[in-house]
């Protein structure tokens, strides 16, 4: 086998060095009743060639998105990701490497964190950004945790009702046995509620959590919401799943949010079938010692040379092990790397006008949705790059339909969303051309494409 | 003015802050063919402060001279132990960028991704054939949150049961992440000491009718088989427990013992230990967790099954503890999984596994004599020296930065706790004899160093990018972005 490198005379002189006389020997520690009593019951090992024609096989039944018009959100984007980006992340010094343990060896993985760090500082506004986590929602339901835990005694959550679906169900999993009360605000007219915030407010409240933009792609009112929560002294927890939304619009720092979490798919992540992902997580620089995850932080050398160190471990699982501020290892480096390159390409101008690149395309599209007979633009406020209409049928005719002509055309809300029945989610990017554009409009107006 | 310090080959690198030049640009994007319209002035930012504006030539040579300070598998020898660093195939890396994997949402119909379904079928069978588990979720994002899962699936039985149990019991080998896990579920966590392996007494000690599971690691991380395993399980059954093993160590038992055989009722896998996914610098891993039958009801959705009409995602779970993130696990890490098993077939695994054990007695027995070696049972897939004995004031992060200086990523340091200084080398399948015996030269002199010049060791590294750094200064006064 091309991976395992020894020949029969090492396992032989290995063996007397050892001092027994043949491998299963090293395994008699094993008693004879947890042994297996058969070969394992797998498919032969194929050959590379065998193995690439298989997978091809399995791949080849999958329609990759370059394949059909695309207008499918819903927290996992469809953006162009460069060349060098996979060209880089390649490098297989990052990816074969693990978590930089060893500081004098891992500097090239540090100081990508490190720059990592503060590339999402900028972009949420906020001051202290850790390592990364696992994807947007999980992200989300840390976030949720570390409000409990520096609320002291608060044990009330108010979730937004316009925070994406996955993100309320996987915050409601890591709370279920934990003292946390889960609320819902309501949404109206695509964004949380305010009214229905106002009454849910009490000293009780760790947090409020609100999407930003929501799922439904809407700008919501995060300076007022702010200081509704902030009246009572809970954080405002902010969660992003379309990120590149933040080069355009307000920073959720600057309107006020204590804890920005989301999903950095947009950036040069490969869509994957929808992982993995990266959660990036920033706070105030009053919560840092409360954040989970790994964070990198700059230092010297006993030359006073610059470097990098992961820091503040005290706060992790390897030291605190039950008292931790979290059970996460790993980070999502190999992401990591995919955002900040992204990023780092991109920069201060090129971020700003891919933003506003999405946002004229959605614009188009909604009016042009807008226009249709029987189709209406469910929400009146501000959207980025992903926006509902009502359709005049169940969305769900409506997609097999469209399917049919190679387009898939959004997300259905029905399941999730009971007074948005027909509601349909329509993302809209700018790998989207204004020729796919029109097509689906053509398509959902009822005509052939 | 320019000199040479700071060049030759190991160059130094500013931060993409530092390098920014105003008006230089990295990216082309299309001329934009709608109506150009911006949202309400009232909502929109100003640019982005010090966001780095660099040239495609700049990133690409920044994260080239990156990568040259770092130490990965295909470096060199990288005995880090609990981690299980084997070589990462290549062709996992082409498959998983096959644009049918790759370019396909999470969203689009059923009908759509019928390869990436069957694919992930496929994995939830041959990992249950691996571990004797008869069903397996692909969903937890590493290993730390499959022990979430697989803690939350033994409190929702037990709940299911109208049992509420508070503790559980952890023995002093564990990982952090055990406790932390179980922590997370709401437990109050029992810590067991262990002799090198756990005793039956020392669990039936413990154990009472408000424990809902045992968490253990087999084999633990001393690399030692949990020999009494079988009437562990059988006493805390009895006592209306479960058991929960994680499956960190699992790379030493592939073909020989399966957990799901043995009284085990959930493992997760550590699919960037055992299953050769890279590491990628500290993940994205994956944590896949199979369950006994009678837990299966509680697995998180979606998972996928195999219908009339082809595979589908199954959310129809009433008594499921739910969902632990979006969609469903990290495919791509999935898809090098299984690339990885269609590879070796069941009886390369096995071969692996043998030959891993082989490797690390063989380290054993090279460096025996020259270290102290605390347990002396037979261990497997790895070796855990201490420092005691060690001369001159010279401990185990001295040993460690000096193996930087020999060319060798150090072992796993000062883990597991339970052993002085512990010295953790887990050294794989995919080296061979000659790089273990060049690394077990290494650690003979150094051991010879420690007694003679043990400068060099207290000096250590002197070979690598930076010297040893100030880490209590790194946390004492956190700056943990660039600020200008």
């Amino acid at each position: 086998m091309r991976y395992l490198p020894h020949t029969d005379v090492d396992v032989q002189q290995m063996l007397d060095t050892i001092g027994v006389s043949c491998v299963d020997e090293l395994f008699s520690w094993v008693p004879e009743e947890c042994r297996l009593k058969r070969p394992l019951d797998l498919p032969a090992a194929k050959s590379e060639a065998e193995l690439l024609a298989f997978l091809g096989g399995l791949a080849k039944q999958n329609t990759a998105i370059s394949a059909c018009d695309s207008f499918l959100g819903g927290g996992a984007y469809n953006h162009f990701i460069p060349a060098v980006i996979d060209q880089l992340v390649s490098r297989s010094e990052f990816y074969t490497a693990y978590t930089p343990y060893q500081p004098e060896i891992s500097q090239g993985t540090l100081q990508a964190i490190f720059e990592f760090q503060t590339l999402i500082c900028q972009l949420t506004g906020m001051d202290v950004a850790n390592a990364s986590m696992y994807d947007g929602a999980s992200a989300c339901a840390e976030a949720v945790l570390l409000t409990v835990r520096a609320g002291k005694k608060r044990h009330k959550v108010l979730l937004s009702q316009a925070l994406p679906p996955q993100y309320r169900q996987t915050v409601a999993t890591y709370c279920r046995y934990l003292d946390v009360e889960l609320i819902n605000i309501p949404q109206l007219d695509g964004v949380t509620d305010q009214t229905e915030l106002k009454t849910l407010l009490d000293d009780q409240v760790a947090a409020v959590v609100v999407g930003y933009p929501n799922y439904f792609g809407q700008i919501e009112d995060l300076a007022n919401i702010g200081e509704l929560t902030h009246a009572v002294g809970a954080r405002l927890v902010a969660a992003v799943t379309e990120p590149l939304a933040l080069a355009l619009f307000k920073s959720p720092g600057d309107l006020g949010a204590d804890v920005v979490v989301g999903e950095g798919q947009s950036f040069g992540i490969p869509l994957s079938y929808g992982g993995p992902g990266i959660g990036f997580f920033a706070v105030r620089k009053k919560d840092m010692r409360v954040l989970p995850g790994r964070l990198v932080g700059e230092t010297v050398d006993q030359d006073g040379k610059r470097g990098f160190v992961l820091t503040l471990a005290t706060r992790e699982q390897h030291i605190r092990r039950e008292k931790a501020t979290s059970n996460i290892c790993s980070n999502q480096g190999m992401c990591i790397l995919m955002v900040s390159i992204y990023l780092a390409l991109h920069g201060k101008q090129g971020l700003r006008k891919l933003a506003e690149v999405n946002y004229a395309k959605a614009a188009y599209a909604r009016d042009k949705i807008r226009q249709l007979d029987g189709f209406s633009v469910a929400f009146a406020g501000a959207s980025f790059n992903e926006f509902v209409v009502t359709c005049p049928e169940p969305v769900v005719t409506l997609k097999q339909r469209l399917e049919q002509q190679g387009i898939l055309a959004g997300v259905d809300l029905a399941q999730d969303y009971a007074d948005l029945e027909n509601g349909l989610l329509i993302c809209v990017t700018e790998q989207n051309s204004r020729e796919q554009i029109d097509r689906l409009v053509i398509a959902l107006a009822g005509g052939e494409v | 003015m320019i000199t040479t310090e700071g060049r030759g080959l190991i160059l130094d690198e500013k931060l993409l802050f530092e390098q920014s030049q105003v008006g230089r640009v990295g990216y082309s994007i299309a001329a934009l063919d709608v109506p150009d319209v911006t949202p309400d002035r009232s909502l929109v930012r100003e640019e982005i402060a010090d966001f780095p504006e660099l040239s495609e030539v700049d990133v690409v040579r920044h994260y080239t001279r990156l990568s040259t300070w770092n130490y990965g598998v295909d470096t060199g020898f990288y005995p880090l132990g609990s981690c299980t660093m084997k070589y990462n195939p290549k062709v996992n890396e082409v498959a998983a960028r096959l644009s049918g994997f790759a370019d396909i949402h999470p969203l689009a119909p059923e009908s759509f991704n019928q390869g990436a379904l069957e694919l992930m079928y496929n994995l939830q069978r041959d990992l249950g054939e691996i571990s004797g588990f008869p069903a397996i979720t692909l969903q937890p994002a590493a290993g730390a949150h499959g022990e979430f899962a697989g803690m939350l699936m033994i409190r929702t039985w037990h709940e299911s049961k109208g049992q509420k149990r508070n503790k559980v019991i952890i023995p002093d080998t564990a990982h952090g992440t055990n406790p932390a896990s179980a922590a997370l579920c709401g437990y109050e966590v029992i810590t067991v000491a262990s002799d090198g392996i756990l005793s039956k007494e020392a669990v039936a000690a413990v154990m009472d009718d408000d424990v809902a599971a045992l968490m253990v690691t087999n084999p633990n991380t001393l690399g030692l088989f949990e020999a009494d395993i079988r009437e562990i399980c059988d006493l805390v059954h009895e006592r209306g427990g479960l058991v929960y093993s994680d499956g960190a160590n699992l790379n030493a038992l592939m073909g020989i013992s399966r957990p799901g055989d043995i009284g085990i009722d959930v493992m997760h896998f550590n699919l960037h230990k055992t299953f050769s996914t890279p590491h990628g610098g500290g993940g994205p891993g994956s944590g896949p967790v199979g369950v006994v039958e009678k837990l299966q009801p509680f697995l998180p959705v979606p998972f996928v099954v195999k219908g009339d009409d082809g595979y589908k995602l199954e959310y129809d779970c009433p008594e499921s503890i739910g969902r632990l993130k979006s969609f469903y696990g990290h495919f791509a890490i999935l898809v090098r999984a299984y690339s990885y098993i269609l590879s070796m077939g069941g009886e390369g695994l096995n071969r692996a596994t043998e030959l891993a054990v082989l490797n690390a007695n063989y380290i054993r027995a090279r460096l025996e004599g020259a270290y102290d070696l605390p347990n002396q049972q037979r261990s497997l897939h790895d070796v855990v020296f201490s420092e005691d004995g060690l001369p001159n004031d010279c401990h185990t992060l001295d040993v460690a930065k000096r193996l930087i200086d020999y060319g060798y990523h150090p072992p796993t340091i000062y883990f597991p706790l339970v052993v002085h200084g512990a010295l953790m080398i887990e050294p794989t399948e995919t080296e061979s004899k000659q790089t273990i015996d060049e690394f077990c030269d290494a650690m003979l002199a150094i051991a010879e160093e420690a007694k003679n010049s043990p400068e060099l060791l207290k000096q250590a590294p002197v070979r690598a990018k930076v010297k040893r750094l100030d880490e209590a200064t790194a946390a004492r006064k956190p700056k943990l972005r660039w600020n200008g």
